[in-house]
């Protein structure tokens, strides 16, 4: 069979390669939400020795502790356990009762996920920018200077500590340049956005290297088709070809570079918020783990897993949706 | 610019650029381990060793990057730190390297259900960011070192597991693999013997970049006070005490991190350099 | 022959950038007008002498020596149309902005010479009310839509590498069809690349023969049948199969 009569059978019949293609990733995302739900209930297990024991420090008595494990629910024998866990989560969302505020986790959360989700979408946008723009420049520039200074860049960032850069930038545009705050927000949106600019960039910058570095393979292999050929050929300016017909081969891609990496720019972002002081759910993590407020920890771990395997599941669903050629007509 | 003619050759034969970066990177490493290594005899001060009148002292003779807020020499401390920090940078790796590397081997090469639940595995794993769990990890089974050892070993598989399955599975497909089944070598000897050998070069590339990594977290566990704990120096440690002296002594906390920086690139220009190596062969 | 050549390629020489070298001494002529055959087995070098006249040569290659020479404007076919085209852009719209940005028009211009120009390939006018993507199209179609984007150039010579090599026999002929109704309508030259020694004879009144990226023969397609002078044409006249005589069927 030629390409050509091959590509006819194709488009005539079977059901549509986009469902099954669907439903292959809508089970492989719920195998893995179960798997994650299973490892959060196993978080408790990895302290050593008796959990309430390790929540109320030395001085507890064995009432405390008794009291404690009874509040957790460790009286149970470990299979019950597991399902109260599982049943919780299912009907409520809720992984139990913070231990120090004593609302349910999931409100603690909702409440302070609204901020995170806030810088975690900043970065990822000016992310996405910066790299296509720095890929960009040193494909079409290939092996010249620019391109060998911009593909040393992920070197050397992917071994400054996230933190790290944060206080630097600090330094510079905080103290001595006085254009961003030291830390916080400030009232209004202007000022909201004024307080998160710093800390976008600075998640931002440690996810650019490692972006940019897939960015430009992709790229290349983009001006490398035959397309591109084609349309110099018909005459089309270079920039045009570049802007219009490269950058939106590219941008798919990027996108779901930008999914995959979604988890390092969260754990970025809860790090840089303890920099910045910024009351999102990065400092609720730290303030969780200085209080040793279990339910709560369990709490945060399970939807921020969630949240990446969701989030995910939409770039892959998303990037399919969006290239044409998965989209098979009726 | 885009399918353009290129211009004519500068070198009649397009020769690869001449820099070699495994031995810039590995005499970076050095420049740094060997003093850090001869540090209790070379350094005229203690790490621990306070001086309340000489606190954040500039760089000076006596002091040649200065001194911190306990009055204690920056430059000692820094060498110590580099003891501590990449001693734990190398052990914490050995568990996560093994696991990961068998678990990417038996996934790739066994395939089917074994490979399906390995990747179920990693795809949990990896749903869960990074630090998020580097930090509940490294908490919950106690702070410090060892618990820097537990979250990686639990952790730090993934990486290696992803790139030797990937590599298993290519192999597994070649005539030298199917060669070695015919003659009926039990599968284990082929995995130990065959397989592995050919899958470590590759995985060695990947472990001096994800070092680099592992420091970086290391170091960001002891900003944030949950790994390794004083009174044992800690880069990371030494730029949380440098915060509160941000705009006036900036070095203290930009210096560790500088320290941190360069043993990164000194690892990715080795990692550079073995893969061109492997490349090569 | 009339008047000065539009092609001129005198002593072309390609390297790849180990310096191993891919065409020697190439050199031939077209005149306006004129269909040129370049014909030769994959390897020979013949699509890279066309990108060297049109100036694109891939990564990797360099002309090292001799001179291309073009009078006119160049536009080129190419092998694999579905891939020659962006997949992410509607065709249509893509020929909008070809033509656009070769005439300097309107939208509404563009648009409307855009149209012509697909129907005057036989393109359906179904494109007109509902834009497709080169996926949907079939290969035909598609290879079409790459004519119509070369003659959006308005190209005093069309070189077309291969432009039926990737479909199917029935459509091959189509396609061909169309190359020489369009080419008596609009006068312009042509050089075409193939590794089908029928196709180049029955399209072409000259003839060059490349092996190996030299050329081995050169000269009008008559004389070199009849004679073939190099053992490399006379092996390719050898190979291809005569259809065989059916009882009161036409003879080929």
């Amino acid at each position: 069979m030629t390409k050509e009569s091959k590509r006819r059978a194709a488009r005539k019949g079977g059901p549509s390669p986009i469902f099954i293609w669907l439903r292959r990733s809508l089970a492989r995302t719920i195998a893995v939400v179960a798997a994650v739900v299973v490892a959060v209930f196993f978080l408790i297990r990895l302290v050593p020795g008796d959990a309430a024991k390790m929540i109320l420090g030395e001085y507890a008595t064995d009432s405390d502790i008794q009291a404690m494990r009874t509040r957790l629910g460790l009286d149970f024998p470990p299979r019950d356990q597991f399902l109260r866990f599982l049943l919780q989560v299912l009907t409520s969302g809720d992984t139990g009762k913070s231990l120090v505020y004593g609302v349910s986790a999931r409100e603690l959360i909702f409440r302070r996920a609204p901020l995170t989700l806030l810088l975690v979408g900043l970065a990822a946008v000016l992310a996405i920018v910066a790299a296509l723009f720095l890929a960009l420049l040193a494909a079409t520039h290939k092996d010249g200077p620019l391109d060998h200074m911009i593909r040393v860049l992920p070197a050397i960032s992917l071994s400054m500590p996230v933190f790290w850069i944060g206080l630097l930038l600090i330094l510079v545009f905080s103290v001595k340049l006085r254009i961003f705050p030291v830390g916080g927000v400030k009232e209004g949106l202007g000022g909201l956005l004024h307080g998160l600019a710093l800390p976008a960039i600075t998640v931002a910058l440690s996810q650019v290297p490692s972006l940019v570095r897939s960015l430009r393979v992709q790229i290349l292999e983009v001006l490398d088709s035959d397309f591109v050929v084609t349309l110099r050929a018909a005459g089309l300016p270079s920039r045009r070809i570049l802007f219009r017909h490269v950058l939106r081969s590219s941008a798919i891609p990027a996108v779901m570079l930008l999914g995959v990496n979604l988890a390092y720019l969260m754990g970025g972002t809860m790090v840089i918020e303890q920099v910045f002081g910024l009351k999102g759910i990065g400092t609720l993590l730290f303030a969780a783990i200085s209080n040793r407020d279990l339910p709560l920890i369990q709490g945060i771990a399970l939807y921020c897993a969630l949240a990446v395997v969701l989030v995910g599941l939409l770039t892959d669903v998303g990037a399919g949706l969006l290239d044409p050629r998965t989209r098979a007509k009726p | 610019m885009i399918g353009r003619s290129p211009r004519p050759p500068l070198r009649p034969s397009g020769g690869r650029p001449k820099t070699p970066p495994l031995w810039i990177g590995c005499s970076m490493l050095v420049l740094l381990a060997v003093p850090a290594i001869l540090a209790p005899w070379i350094t005229p001060y203690a790490p621990g060793q306070q001086n309340l009148s000489a606190t954040l002292l500039p760089p000076s003779r006596g002091h040649w990057l200065g001194t911190d807020q306990l009055g204690r020499d920056l430059l000692t401390r820094i060498l110590y730190a580099a003891r501590t920090d990449l001693s734990v940078m190398v052990l914490a790796q050995i568990i996560p390297v093994c696991t990961g590397v068998f678990l990417g081997m038996v996934a790739g090469y066994f395939g089917r259900g074994i490979d399906a639940a390995v990747t179920l595995f990693t795809d949990t794993v990896i749903a869960f960011p990074f630090y998020l769990t580097v930090i509940i990890v490294a908490f919950l089974s106690g702070s410090g070192q060892r618990g820097i050892y537990v979250t990686f070993a639990l952790v730090g598989w993934v990486v290696y597991a992803r790139v030797v399955r990937g590599l298993s599975a290519t192999f597994r497909q070649q005539d030298w693999i199917a060669a070695a089944r015919t003659l009926g070598y039990p599968d284990l000897r082929i995995l130990l013997r065959h397989l592995l050998p050919n899958v470590l070069p590759q995985a060695i590339v990947v472990l001096m970049t994800d070092m680099a990594a592992l420091l970086v977290a290391i170091v960001t566990l002891g900003y944030l006070g949950i790994g390794i704990m004083p009174p044992t120096p800690d880069w990371g440690t030494m730029i949380a005490d440098g915060r509160p002296f941000l705009s006036t002594k900036w070095w203290l906390s930009a210096l560790p991190g500088l320290a941190v920086v360069y043993t990164g690139i000194a690892l990715s220009l080795i990692g550079d350099g073995l893969a061109d190596r492997i490349r090569r062969t | 022959m009339s008047g000065p050549a539009s092609i001129d390629v005198e002593g072309l020489e390609l390297s790849a950038r180990s310096g191993r070298k891919l065409v020697t001494d190439v050199g031939f002529r077209t005149y306006p007008g004129e269909t040129l055959g370049l014909v030769g087995e994959s390897g020979s070098g013949k699509s890279l002498t066309l990108r060297a006249i049109l100036g694109l040569l891939p990564p990797g290659v360099i002309q090292t020596g001799g001179r291309v020479e073009r009078r006119g404007r160049c536009a080129m076919v190419f092998q694999d149309p579905v891939r020659a085209l962006p997949p992410l852009s509607p065709v249509a719209a893509l020929l909008t902005e070809v033509v656009r940005c070769n005439r300097q028009s309107t939208r509404e211009a563009a648009r409307r010479e855009a149209m012509e120009l697909l129907a005057s390939l036989g393109l359906p006018d179904s494109l007109r009310r509902e834009d497709r993507y080169p996926h949907e199209l079939s290969g035909g179609q598609c290879q079409r839509v790459v004519i119509a984007l070369a003659l959006a150039r308005r190209p005093d010579v069309l070189l077309c590498d291969e432009p039926t090599t990737a479909l199917d026999v029935t459509v091959q002929k189509q396609i061909l069809g169309v190359l020489e109704r369009l080419q008596r309508e609009l006068g312009f030259g042509m050089i075409l690349v193939t590794h089908n020694l029928a196709v180049a004879a029955s399209l072409c009144p000259r003839l060059a023969v490349l092996k190996e990226g030299r050329v081995v023969e050169h000269g009008t397609t008559a004389t070199l049948l009849r004679n073939p002078s190099h053992p490399y044409l006379r092996m390719l006249i050898r190979s291809v199969l005569p259809l065989p005589r059916l009882e009161g069927g036409r003879h080929p």
